[in-house]
Protein backbone atom coordinates (compact mmCIF):
# COMPACT_ATOMS: atom_id res chain seq x y z
CA UNK A 1 0.00 0.00 0.00
CA UNK A 2 1.55 3.41 -1.33
CA UNK A 3 1.46 6.17 1.29
CA UNK A 4 0.39 8.89 -1.05
CA UNK A 5 -2.53 9.95 -0.99
CA UNK A 6 -5.51 9.78 -4.18
CA UNK A 7 -7.02 12.52 -6.39
CA UNK A 8 -9.96 11.26 -4.78
CA UNK A 9 -8.94 11.28 -1.13
CA UNK A 10 -7.69 14.70 -1.69
CA UNK A 11 -10.98 15.98 -3.09
CA UNK A 12 -12.99 14.46 -0.31
CA UNK A 13 -10.76 16.25 2.37
CA UNK A 14 -11.65 19.42 0.42
CA UNK A 15 -15.59 18.68 0.26
CA UNK A 16 -15.20 18.09 4.05
CA UNK A 17 -12.85 21.24 4.83
CA UNK A 18 -13.30 24.13 2.16
CA UNK A 19 -16.19 25.65 3.80
CA UNK A 20 -15.09 26.53 7.13
CA UNK A 21 -12.01 27.35 5.65
CA UNK A 22 -13.27 29.45 3.06
CA UNK A 23 -15.49 30.92 6.38
CA UNK A 24 -12.12 31.07 8.94
CA UNK A 25 -10.45 32.93 5.60
CA UNK A 26 -13.61 35.53 5.52
CA UNK A 27 -12.85 36.57 8.70
CA UNK A 28 -9.28 37.38 7.82
CA UNK A 29 -9.91 39.73 4.33
CA UNK A 30 -13.22 40.01 4.57
CA UNK A 31 -13.71 39.83 0.46
CA UNK A 32 -15.48 36.25 -0.76
CA UNK A 33 -13.38 36.26 -3.84
CA UNK A 34 -10.19 36.53 -2.18
CA UNK A 35 -10.93 34.11 0.31
CA UNK A 36 -12.20 31.51 -2.04
CA UNK A 37 -8.67 32.01 -4.21
CA UNK A 38 -6.85 31.48 -0.84
CA UNK A 39 -8.41 28.48 -0.43
CA UNK A 40 -8.21 27.08 -3.51
CA UNK A 41 -4.52 27.83 -3.32
CA UNK A 42 -4.26 26.16 -0.29
CA UNK A 43 -5.87 23.23 -1.78
CA UNK A 44 -3.75 23.16 -4.73
CA UNK A 45 -0.72 23.28 -2.75
CA UNK A 46 -2.15 19.93 -0.63
CA UNK A 47 -2.87 18.51 -4.18
CA UNK A 48 0.84 18.86 -4.96
CA UNK A 49 2.01 18.06 -1.64
CA UNK A 50 -0.13 15.21 -0.39
CA UNK A 51 -0.04 12.09 -3.24
CA UNK A 52 3.66 11.98 -1.78
CA UNK A 53 3.67 12.75 1.85
CA UNK A 54 0.05 11.51 2.46
CA UNK A 55 -2.93 13.58 4.01
CA UNK A 56 -1.84 14.35 7.11
CA UNK A 57 -3.12 13.44 10.59
CA UNK A 58 -5.26 17.28 11.04
CA UNK A 59 -5.76 17.63 7.01
CA UNK A 60 -7.98 20.68 8.06
CA UNK A 61 -5.39 22.46 10.51
CA UNK A 62 -2.91 21.77 6.96
CA UNK A 63 -5.18 23.41 4.83
CA UNK A 64 -5.87 26.18 7.48
CA UNK A 65 -2.13 27.03 8.57
CA UNK A 66 -1.42 27.49 4.83
CA UNK A 67 -4.25 29.53 3.28
CA UNK A 68 -3.87 31.91 6.61
CA UNK A 69 -0.25 32.06 5.85
CA UNK A 70 -0.80 32.98 2.60
CA UNK A 71 -3.52 35.44 4.09
CA UNK A 72 -0.98 37.26 5.78
CA UNK A 73 1.03 37.51 2.98
CA UNK A 74 -1.93 39.01 1.05
CA UNK A 75 -2.52 41.24 4.30
CA UNK A 76 1.58 42.08 4.83
CA UNK A 77 1.47 43.31 1.07
CA UNK A 78 -1.53 45.40 1.07
CA UNK A 79 -0.41 47.14 4.54
CA UNK A 80 2.98 48.03 2.72
CA UNK A 81 0.94 49.68 -0.28
CA UNK A 82 -0.98 51.06 2.24
CA UNK A 83 2.11 52.51 3.95
CA UNK A 84 3.37 53.90 0.51
CA UNK A 85 0.18 55.53 0.10
CA UNK A 86 -0.20 57.29 3.32
CA UNK A 87 3.70 58.33 2.93
CA UNK A 88 2.68 60.15 -0.22
CA UNK A 89 -0.33 61.12 1.00
CA UNK A 90 0.50 61.76 3.88
CA UNK A 91 -2.75 59.80 5.22
CA UNK A 92 -2.48 56.63 7.82
CA UNK A 93 -6.28 56.50 8.62
CA UNK A 94 -6.90 54.04 6.58
CA UNK A 95 -4.40 51.01 7.29
CA UNK A 96 -5.59 47.66 7.96
CA UNK A 97 -4.88 46.08 11.64
CA UNK A 98 -2.50 44.04 11.55
CA UNK A 99 -2.19 39.92 11.37
CA UNK A 100 -1.44 39.67 14.69
CA UNK A 101 -4.62 41.07 15.85
CA UNK A 102 -6.71 39.09 13.29
CA UNK A 103 -5.36 36.18 14.40
CA UNK A 104 -6.83 36.77 17.94
CA UNK A 105 -10.02 36.24 16.19
CA UNK A 106 -9.49 33.34 14.15
CA UNK A 107 -10.78 30.40 15.54
CA UNK A 108 -14.59 31.76 16.66
CA UNK A 109 -17.33 29.33 16.52
CA UNK A 110 -16.96 27.22 12.89
CA UNK A 111 -20.73 26.89 13.27
CA UNK A 112 -20.96 31.05 12.63
CA UNK A 113 -18.70 31.02 10.56
CA UNK A 114 -20.36 28.37 7.90
CA UNK A 115 -23.37 30.25 8.98
CA UNK A 116 -22.29 33.79 7.65
CA UNK A 117 -20.97 32.07 4.75
CA UNK A 118 -24.48 30.70 3.65
CA UNK A 119 -26.38 34.62 4.70
CA UNK A 120 -23.54 35.95 2.28
CA UNK A 121 -23.68 33.82 -0.40
CA UNK A 122 -27.75 34.25 -0.66
CA UNK A 123 -27.30 37.80 -0.46
CA UNK A 124 -30.51 39.66 -2.17
CA UNK A 125 -27.93 41.66 -3.77
CA UNK A 126 -27.19 39.00 -6.02
CA UNK A 127 -29.22 37.52 -9.12
CA UNK A 128 -30.83 34.14 -8.55
CA UNK A 129 -28.44 32.31 -10.08
CA UNK A 130 -25.65 33.81 -8.23
CA UNK A 131 -27.03 33.27 -5.20
CA UNK A 132 -27.55 29.64 -6.06
CA UNK A 133 -23.89 28.92 -8.00
CA UNK A 134 -22.09 30.76 -5.13
CA UNK A 135 -23.92 29.19 -2.61
CA UNK A 136 -23.15 25.23 -4.14
CA UNK A 137 -19.15 26.76 -4.58
CA UNK A 138 -19.12 27.81 -0.81
CA UNK A 139 -21.04 25.66 0.91
CA UNK A 140 -20.91 22.65 -1.14
CA UNK A 141 -17.45 22.59 -2.28
CA UNK A 142 -18.17 21.93 -5.66
CA UNK A 143 -15.98 23.14 -8.88
CA UNK A 144 -17.20 25.10 -11.22
CA UNK A 145 -17.57 22.17 -13.63
CA UNK A 146 -19.58 20.53 -11.53
CA UNK A 147 -21.70 22.94 -10.93
CA UNK A 148 -22.24 23.82 -14.81
CA UNK A 149 -22.96 20.05 -15.01
CA UNK A 150 -25.88 19.91 -12.56
CA UNK A 151 -27.56 22.91 -14.27
CA UNK A 152 -26.79 21.76 -18.24
CA UNK A 153 -25.07 25.44 -18.76
CA UNK A 154 -21.95 25.91 -20.37
CA UNK A 155 -18.97 25.74 -17.78
CA UNK A 156 -17.94 29.65 -18.64
CA UNK A 157 -21.25 30.90 -17.64
CA UNK A 158 -21.30 29.87 -14.06
CA UNK A 159 -17.37 30.73 -13.79
CA UNK A 160 -18.88 34.38 -15.10
CA UNK A 161 -21.82 33.77 -12.63
CA UNK A 162 -19.65 32.84 -10.15
CA UNK A 163 -17.02 36.32 -10.38
CA UNK A 164 -19.73 38.45 -11.08
CA UNK A 165 -21.41 37.65 -7.58
CA UNK A 166 -18.51 38.14 -5.82
CA UNK A 167 -17.52 41.46 -7.43
CA UNK A 168 -21.22 42.42 -6.94
CA UNK A 169 -20.69 41.56 -2.85
CA UNK A 170 -17.47 43.30 -2.77
CA UNK A 171 -18.84 46.62 -4.93
CA UNK A 172 -21.33 46.54 -2.55
CA UNK A 173 -19.58 45.62 0.34
CA UNK A 174 -21.56 43.23 2.52
CA UNK A 175 -20.60 42.52 5.59
CA UNK A 176 -19.15 39.14 6.55
CA UNK A 177 -21.77 39.03 9.40
CA UNK A 178 -25.13 37.73 10.74
CA UNK A 179 -28.19 39.66 10.13
CA UNK A 180 -30.48 40.89 12.90
CA UNK A 181 -33.89 42.79 13.53
CA UNK A 182 -35.92 42.98 10.76
CA UNK A 183 -33.14 41.91 8.45
CA UNK A 184 -33.50 38.31 9.69
CA UNK A 185 -36.64 37.25 8.19
CA UNK A 186 -35.44 38.72 4.63
CA UNK A 187 -32.47 37.39 4.60
CA UNK A 188 -33.68 34.00 5.77
CA UNK A 189 -36.20 32.96 3.22
CA UNK A 190 -33.24 34.36 0.37
CA UNK A 191 -31.12 31.50 1.56
CA UNK A 192 -34.52 28.94 1.77
CA UNK A 193 -35.30 29.97 -1.16
CA UNK A 194 -31.66 29.27 -2.97
CA UNK A 195 -31.61 25.70 -1.22
CA UNK A 196 -35.25 24.98 -2.79
CA UNK A 197 -34.16 26.05 -5.74
CA UNK A 198 -31.48 23.71 -6.00
CA UNK A 199 -33.66 21.19 -5.07
CA UNK A 200 -35.88 21.53 -7.45
CA UNK A 201 -33.34 22.10 -10.58
CA UNK A 202 -32.92 18.46 -9.45
CA UNK A 203 -36.41 17.02 -8.48
CA UNK A 204 -38.10 18.52 -11.89
CA UNK A 205 -35.41 19.32 -14.19
CA UNK A 206 -36.37 22.03 -16.00
CA UNK A 207 -34.35 21.15 -19.16
CA UNK A 208 -32.32 18.49 -20.50
CA UNK A 209 -32.88 14.50 -21.19
CA UNK A 210 -33.07 13.54 -17.79
CA UNK A 211 -36.79 14.32 -15.48
CA UNK A 212 -34.39 13.95 -12.20
CA UNK A 213 -30.84 15.44 -11.00
CA UNK A 214 -30.61 13.57 -7.82
CA UNK A 215 -27.12 15.11 -6.95
CA UNK A 216 -28.82 18.22 -7.11
CA UNK A 217 -31.43 16.93 -4.74
CA UNK A 218 -28.57 15.75 -2.34
CA UNK A 219 -26.86 18.77 -2.21
CA UNK A 220 -29.87 20.89 -1.59
CA UNK A 221 -30.77 18.01 1.38
CA UNK A 222 -27.30 18.58 2.54
CA UNK A 223 -27.33 22.39 3.00
CA UNK A 224 -31.14 22.10 4.26
CA UNK A 225 -29.78 19.62 7.10
CA UNK A 226 -26.86 22.01 8.06
CA UNK A 227 -29.43 24.89 7.99
CA UNK A 228 -31.52 23.33 10.84
CA UNK A 229 -28.87 22.84 12.95
CA UNK A 230 -27.29 26.42 12.61
CA UNK A 231 -30.63 27.87 13.03
CA UNK A 232 -32.41 25.22 15.09
CA UNK A 233 -35.29 27.71 15.96
CA UNK A 234 -37.20 28.83 13.13
CA UNK A 235 -39.70 26.34 11.63
CA UNK A 236 -39.43 27.11 8.28
CA UNK A 237 -36.04 25.75 8.38
CA UNK A 238 -37.39 22.97 9.51
CA UNK A 239 -40.35 23.08 7.26
CA UNK A 240 -37.98 23.61 4.31
CA UNK A 241 -36.19 20.60 5.16
CA UNK A 242 -39.47 17.90 5.55
CA UNK A 243 -40.50 19.31 2.19
CA UNK A 244 -37.21 17.96 0.79
CA UNK A 245 -36.91 15.25 2.48
CA UNK A 246 -40.50 14.16 1.71
CA UNK A 247 -40.14 14.71 -2.26
CA UNK A 248 -36.68 13.14 -2.53
CA UNK A 249 -38.28 10.03 -0.93
CA UNK A 250 -40.07 9.27 -3.84
CA UNK A 251 -37.17 10.07 -6.41
CA UNK A 252 -36.91 6.17 -6.55
CA UNK A 253 -40.31 5.75 -7.70
CA UNK A 254 -40.21 8.72 -10.12
CA UNK A 255 -38.74 7.47 -12.93
CA UNK A 256 -39.85 4.64 -15.15
CA UNK A 257 -37.47 1.65 -16.53
CA UNK A 258 -36.74 3.60 -19.15
CA UNK A 259 -36.68 7.03 -17.54
CA UNK A 260 -39.75 8.18 -18.40
CA UNK A 261 -41.52 10.35 -15.92
CA UNK A 262 -44.05 8.72 -13.32
CA UNK A 263 -46.77 10.96 -11.56
CA UNK A 264 -47.25 10.92 -7.74
CA UNK A 265 -50.63 8.49 -8.03
CA UNK A 266 -48.95 6.11 -10.65
CA UNK A 267 -46.04 5.89 -8.39
CA UNK A 268 -45.29 1.96 -6.76
CA UNK A 269 -44.96 3.31 -3.12
CA UNK A 270 -42.89 0.44 -2.26
CA UNK A 271 -39.80 2.14 -3.92
CA UNK A 272 -40.63 4.81 -1.56
CA UNK A 273 -37.19 5.70 0.42
CA UNK A 274 -38.20 4.84 4.05
CA UNK A 275 -35.43 6.32 5.60
CA UNK A 276 -35.95 10.00 3.98
CA UNK A 277 -40.01 9.57 4.34
CA UNK A 278 -39.48 8.91 8.16
CA UNK A 279 -36.67 11.76 8.50
CA UNK A 280 -39.14 14.32 6.77
CA UNK A 281 -41.71 13.75 8.86
CA UNK A 282 -39.70 14.26 11.60
CA UNK A 283 -38.44 17.25 10.50
CA UNK A 284 -41.89 18.56 10.12
CA UNK A 285 -42.91 17.53 13.46
CA UNK A 286 -40.33 19.92 14.69
CA UNK A 287 -41.11 22.74 12.44
CA UNK A 288 -45.12 22.24 13.91
CA UNK A 289 -43.25 21.70 17.50
CA UNK A 290 -42.22 25.47 17.29
CA UNK A 291 -45.71 26.62 17.37
CA UNK A 292 -44.89 29.71 14.55
CA UNK A 293 -47.29 30.75 12.26
CA UNK A 294 -47.30 28.01 9.39
CA UNK A 295 -45.18 29.11 6.06
CA UNK A 296 -45.38 28.55 2.77
CA UNK A 297 -42.76 25.38 3.43
CA UNK A 298 -44.25 23.53 6.12
CA UNK A 299 -47.45 24.35 4.50
CA UNK A 300 -45.90 22.16 1.43
CA UNK A 301 -44.41 19.78 3.81
CA UNK A 302 -47.73 18.92 5.57
CA UNK A 303 -49.21 18.24 2.02
CA UNK A 304 -46.23 16.16 1.17
CA UNK A 305 -47.01 14.08 4.38
CA UNK A 306 -50.46 13.50 3.20
CA UNK A 307 -49.31 12.02 0.67
CA UNK A 308 -46.48 9.89 2.63
CA UNK A 309 -49.12 8.49 5.31
CA UNK A 310 -51.05 6.88 2.52
CA UNK A 311 -49.88 3.51 1.15
CA UNK A 312 -51.81 3.38 -1.32
CA UNK A 313 -53.23 5.93 -3.41
CA UNK A 314 -57.06 5.71 -2.13
CA UNK A 315 -56.32 6.80 1.27
CA UNK A 316 -54.87 9.75 0.13
CA UNK A 317 -56.43 12.43 2.42
CA UNK A 318 -57.68 15.18 0.11
CA UNK A 319 -59.69 16.65 2.29
CA UNK A 320 -56.69 17.47 4.29
CA UNK A 321 -54.82 18.30 1.47
CA UNK A 322 -57.48 21.20 -0.65
CA UNK A 323 -57.78 22.50 3.08
CA UNK A 324 -53.52 23.31 3.40
CA UNK A 325 -53.74 24.79 -0.34
CA UNK A 326 -56.70 27.47 1.01
CA UNK A 327 -53.91 28.21 4.13
CA UNK A 328 -51.33 28.26 1.18
CA UNK A 329 -53.10 30.20 -1.80
CA UNK A 330 -53.86 32.79 1.16
CA UNK A 331 -50.52 33.03 2.10
CA UNK A 332 -48.60 32.69 -1.18
CA UNK A 333 -51.20 33.90 -3.57
CA UNK A 334 -49.57 32.20 -6.03
CA UNK A 335 -51.08 31.26 -9.45
CA UNK A 336 -49.18 27.99 -9.50
CA UNK A 337 -50.89 27.19 -6.25
CA UNK A 338 -53.70 27.47 -7.14
CA UNK A 339 -53.19 25.61 -10.34
CA UNK A 340 -52.26 22.86 -7.89
CA UNK A 341 -54.92 23.00 -5.10
CA UNK A 342 -57.67 22.96 -8.47
CA UNK A 343 -55.95 19.54 -8.93
CA UNK A 344 -56.80 18.68 -5.13
CA UNK A 345 -60.05 19.97 -5.57
CA UNK A 346 -60.90 17.61 -8.52
CA UNK A 347 -59.86 14.41 -5.93
CA UNK A 348 -61.45 15.74 -3.43
CA UNK A 349 -64.70 16.76 -5.03
CA UNK A 350 -64.34 15.32 -8.64
CA UNK A 351 -62.77 16.81 -12.01
CA UNK A 352 -65.82 19.15 -12.97
CA UNK A 353 -64.86 21.52 -9.81
CA UNK A 354 -61.30 21.06 -10.64
CA UNK A 355 -62.22 22.21 -14.07
CA UNK A 356 -63.90 25.32 -12.75
CA UNK A 357 -61.25 26.31 -10.78
CA UNK A 358 -58.63 25.98 -13.80
CA UNK A 359 -60.71 27.47 -15.92
CA UNK A 360 -60.76 30.77 -13.81
CA UNK A 361 -56.81 30.85 -14.30
CA UNK A 362 -56.83 30.61 -18.36
CA UNK A 363 -56.07 34.52 -18.40
CA UNK A 364 -53.31 34.02 -15.66
CA UNK A 365 -50.26 36.02 -17.62
CA UNK A 366 -47.79 34.29 -14.96
CA UNK A 367 -49.06 31.36 -16.01
CA UNK A 368 -49.09 31.83 -20.03
CA UNK A 369 -46.30 29.60 -21.28
CA UNK A 370 -46.65 27.23 -18.12
CA UNK A 371 -47.51 23.56 -19.40
CA UNK A 372 -48.95 22.41 -16.48
CA UNK A 373 -52.04 24.35 -16.79
CA UNK A 374 -53.31 22.91 -19.88
CA UNK A 375 -51.75 19.88 -18.91
CA UNK A 376 -53.82 19.63 -15.96
CA UNK A 377 -56.78 21.46 -17.64
CA UNK A 378 -56.25 18.00 -20.52
CA UNK A 379 -56.14 15.86 -17.49
CA UNK A 380 -60.01 17.19 -15.90
CA UNK A 381 -61.49 17.05 -19.07
CA UNK A 382 -60.15 13.53 -19.98
CA UNK A 383 -62.06 12.20 -16.92
CA UNK A 384 -65.25 13.71 -17.71
CA UNK A 385 -64.95 12.30 -21.41
CA UNK A 386 -64.25 15.63 -23.45
CA UNK A 387 -61.57 13.41 -25.28
CA UNK A 388 -61.00 15.96 -27.80
CA UNK A 389 -60.84 19.07 -25.93
CA UNK A 390 -58.51 16.93 -23.73
CA UNK A 391 -56.35 15.55 -26.43
CA UNK A 392 -56.25 19.68 -27.57
CA UNK A 393 -55.16 20.44 -24.55
CA UNK A 394 -51.98 17.82 -24.15
CA UNK A 395 -50.91 19.05 -27.40
CA UNK A 396 -50.45 22.26 -26.18
CA UNK A 397 -48.70 20.86 -22.94
CA UNK A 398 -46.18 19.02 -25.00
CA UNK A 399 -45.15 22.04 -27.22
CA UNK A 400 -44.82 24.15 -23.76
CA UNK A 401 -42.47 21.62 -21.89
CA UNK A 402 -38.95 22.18 -22.02
CA UNK A 403 -38.12 18.50 -20.21
CA UNK A 404 -38.01 16.10 -22.95
CA UNK A 405 -39.00 13.21 -21.08
CA UNK A 406 -41.77 15.34 -19.57
CA UNK A 407 -43.14 16.05 -23.10
CA UNK A 408 -43.02 12.70 -24.20
CA UNK A 409 -45.16 11.91 -21.59
CA UNK A 410 -47.49 14.68 -22.88
CA UNK A 411 -47.50 13.29 -26.25
CA UNK A 412 -48.54 10.07 -25.10
CA UNK A 413 -51.46 11.32 -23.29
CA UNK A 414 -52.15 13.19 -26.39
CA UNK A 415 -52.16 9.49 -28.13
CA UNK A 416 -54.39 8.23 -25.22
CA UNK A 417 -56.94 10.50 -25.89
CA UNK A 418 -56.94 9.75 -29.56
CA UNK A 419 -57.92 6.14 -28.70
CA UNK A 420 -60.28 6.82 -26.41
CA UNK A 421 -61.70 9.15 -29.30
CA UNK A 422 -61.97 6.56 -31.60
CA UNK A 423 -63.20 4.15 -29.18
CA UNK A 424 -65.82 5.95 -28.45
CA UNK A 425 -66.73 6.20 -31.99
CA UNK A 426 -66.67 2.74 -32.31
CA UNK A 427 -69.59 2.65 -29.03
CA UNK A 428 -71.37 5.29 -30.26
CA UNK A 429 -72.03 3.82 -33.90
CA UNK A 430 -72.66 0.51 -32.30
CA UNK A 431 -75.46 1.96 -29.86
CA UNK B 1 -24.45 7.86 -1.70
CA UNK B 2 -24.98 6.65 1.30
CA UNK B 3 -23.07 4.23 3.38
CA UNK B 4 -23.20 1.84 6.16
CA UNK B 5 -20.21 2.36 8.51
CA UNK B 6 -20.08 -1.04 11.38
CA UNK B 7 -18.63 -0.27 14.47
CA UNK B 8 -17.18 -3.64 15.89
CA UNK B 9 -18.22 -4.69 19.63
CA UNK B 10 -15.26 -5.88 21.98
CA UNK B 11 -14.96 -7.44 25.40
CA UNK B 12 -16.41 -4.27 27.10
CA UNK B 13 -19.09 -3.36 24.57
CA UNK B 14 -20.23 -7.48 25.17
CA UNK B 15 -19.91 -7.24 29.18
CA UNK B 16 -22.39 -4.19 28.92
CA UNK B 17 -18.96 -1.28 30.32
CA UNK B 18 -19.75 1.77 29.26
CA UNK B 19 -17.25 3.54 27.40
CA UNK B 20 -15.26 6.50 29.89
CA UNK B 21 -16.55 10.07 30.19
CA UNK B 22 -13.80 10.53 27.72
CA UNK B 23 -14.46 8.70 25.55
CA UNK B 24 -18.24 9.26 25.09
CA UNK B 25 -17.65 13.78 25.55
CA UNK B 26 -14.91 13.25 22.11
CA UNK B 27 -17.44 10.58 20.06
CA UNK B 28 -20.47 13.55 21.02
CA UNK B 29 -18.46 16.17 19.48
CA UNK B 30 -17.98 13.54 16.20
CA UNK B 31 -21.47 12.73 15.81
CA UNK B 32 -22.08 16.35 16.16
CA UNK B 33 -19.77 17.72 13.52
CA UNK B 34 -21.12 14.85 11.48
CA UNK B 35 -24.63 16.28 11.87
CA UNK B 36 -23.61 19.71 11.37
CA UNK B 37 -21.55 18.99 8.18
CA UNK B 38 -25.19 17.73 6.76
CA UNK B 39 -23.41 13.36 6.63
CA UNK B 40 -25.26 12.05 9.45
CA UNK B 41 -28.65 10.41 8.57
CA UNK B 42 -28.88 7.64 11.04
CA UNK B 43 -27.03 6.39 14.05
CA UNK B 44 -27.77 3.67 16.08
CA UNK B 45 -25.75 1.14 19.71
CA UNK B 46 -26.79 -1.90 19.78
CA UNK B 47 -26.80 -4.03 22.92
CA UNK B 48 -24.49 -6.66 24.10
CA UNK B 49 -25.00 -9.91 22.29
CA UNK B 50 -26.14 -11.41 25.74
CA UNK B 51 -29.57 -9.54 24.96
CA UNK B 52 -29.21 -11.64 21.27
CA UNK B 53 -30.94 -14.18 19.17
CA UNK B 54 -30.17 -16.45 16.71
CA UNK B 55 -31.88 -18.49 14.03
CA UNK B 56 -29.86 -20.63 11.99
CA UNK B 57 -32.24 -22.05 9.15
CA UNK B 58 -31.25 -25.45 7.40
CA UNK B 59 -34.23 -26.82 4.99
CA UNK B 60 -37.51 -26.54 6.63
CA UNK B 61 -35.62 -26.31 10.48
CA UNK B 62 -35.02 -23.39 12.86
CA UNK B 63 -33.22 -23.42 15.26
CA UNK B 64 -33.24 -20.38 17.58
CA UNK B 65 -30.09 -20.20 19.42
CA UNK B 66 -29.68 -17.36 22.55
CA UNK B 67 -26.65 -15.16 23.32
CA UNK B 68 -24.09 -14.20 24.23
CA UNK B 69 -22.59 -15.10 20.73
CA UNK B 70 -18.19 -16.12 21.46
CA UNK B 71 -17.12 -14.71 18.54
CA UNK B 72 -16.60 -11.30 19.03
CA UNK B 73 -15.21 -10.33 15.70
CA UNK B 74 -17.88 -10.09 14.06
CA UNK B 75 -20.17 -8.43 16.62
CA UNK B 76 -21.54 -5.54 15.74
CA UNK B 77 -21.65 -2.97 18.14
CA UNK B 78 -23.44 0.07 16.42
CA UNK B 79 -23.80 1.88 13.41
CA UNK B 80 -24.08 4.79 11.15
CA UNK B 81 -25.93 5.90 8.33
CA UNK B 82 -24.16 8.52 5.85
CA UNK B 83 -25.07 10.53 2.83
CA UNK B 84 -21.67 11.53 1.34
CA UNK B 85 -20.68 12.36 -2.34
CA UNK B 86 -18.08 9.39 -2.70
CA UNK B 87 -16.98 6.67 -0.46
CA UNK B 88 -13.53 8.48 -0.24
CA UNK B 89 -15.64 11.24 1.75
CA UNK B 90 -16.48 8.73 3.97
CA UNK B 91 -13.67 7.42 4.78
CA UNK B 92 -12.31 11.10 5.65
CA UNK B 93 -14.83 11.49 7.84
CA UNK B 94 -14.31 8.08 9.51
CA UNK B 95 -10.75 9.20 10.06
CA UNK B 96 -11.79 11.28 12.48
CA UNK B 97 -13.49 9.38 14.59
CA UNK B 98 -11.97 9.03 18.03
CA UNK B 99 -11.37 5.18 17.88
CA UNK B 100 -8.12 3.55 19.21
CA UNK B 101 -6.69 0.19 20.28
CA UNK B 102 -6.16 -1.87 16.79
CA UNK B 103 -10.07 -1.67 16.23
CA UNK B 104 -11.39 -2.25 12.98
CA UNK B 105 -14.52 -0.58 11.28
CA UNK B 106 -15.88 -1.35 7.89
CA UNK B 107 -17.76 1.27 5.65
CA UNK B 108 -20.12 -0.57 3.42
CA UNK B 109 -22.18 1.37 0.46
CA UNK B 110 -25.52 0.66 0.69
CA UNK B 111 -27.79 -0.11 -2.13
CA UNK B 112 -29.25 2.70 -4.52
CA UNK B 113 -32.37 1.78 -5.83
CA UNK B 114 -31.22 2.51 -9.83
CA UNK B 115 -28.40 -1.08 -8.82
CA UNK B 116 -31.78 -3.42 -9.03
CA UNK B 117 -35.46 -2.08 -9.61
CA UNK B 118 -35.48 -3.44 -13.06
CA UNK B 119 -34.98 -6.95 -11.73
CA UNK B 120 -38.27 -6.73 -10.14
CA UNK B 121 -40.97 -8.58 -11.25
CA UNK B 122 -44.73 -6.23 -11.89
CA UNK B 123 -46.05 -8.77 -9.20
CA UNK B 124 -43.54 -8.80 -6.99
CA UNK B 125 -43.84 -5.16 -6.62
CA UNK B 126 -47.56 -4.86 -6.12
CA UNK B 127 -46.90 -7.42 -3.67
CA UNK B 128 -44.29 -4.99 -1.79
CA UNK B 129 -46.80 -2.00 -2.34
CA UNK B 130 -49.52 -4.06 -0.31
CA UNK B 131 -47.41 -5.00 2.51
CA UNK B 132 -46.50 -1.29 2.82
CA UNK B 133 -50.04 -0.25 2.78
CA UNK B 134 -50.35 -2.55 5.74
CA UNK B 135 -47.41 -1.12 7.57
CA UNK B 136 -48.60 2.24 7.20
CA UNK B 137 -51.67 1.09 8.78
CA UNK B 138 -50.81 -0.69 11.56
CA UNK B 139 -48.01 2.14 12.46
CA UNK B 140 -51.08 4.70 12.27
CA UNK B 141 -53.19 2.97 14.69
Amino acid sequence: MSSGATHEAIEAVWRIESARLVGALMRLVRDVGLAEDLAQESFIAALECWPTTGIPVNPGAWLMTTAKNRAFDHLRHQKMQQRKHAEIGNDASDLSPAPSDLELAADDDVGDDLLRLIFIACHPVLPKDGRAALTLRLLGGLTTEEIARAFLVPEPTIAQRIVRAKRTLAEARVPFEMPCGPDLPTRLSSVLEVIYLVFNEGYAATKGDHWTRPELCQEALRLGRILTELVADEAEVHGLLALMELHASRLPARIGASGEPILLLDQDRSRWDRMLLHRGLAALMRAEALKQPLGPYTLQASIAACHARAGVPEETDWGRIVALYDALVELTGSPIVELNRAVAVSMAFGPAAGLELVDALIDEPALKSYHLLPSVRGDFLMKLGRHVEAGLEFERAASLAQNSRERDLLLARVGESRTRQTTRHVADVRE
Amino acid sequence: MRVMVFVPGDKNSEAGVMPSEELISKMTKFNQDLVTAGVMLDAQGLRPTSKAKRVRFSGSQRTVTDGPFAESKEIVAGYWIWQVKSIEEAVEWLKRAPFDGGIEVTIRPIFEPEDFGKQLSPELRAKGQKMRAEIERQRKS
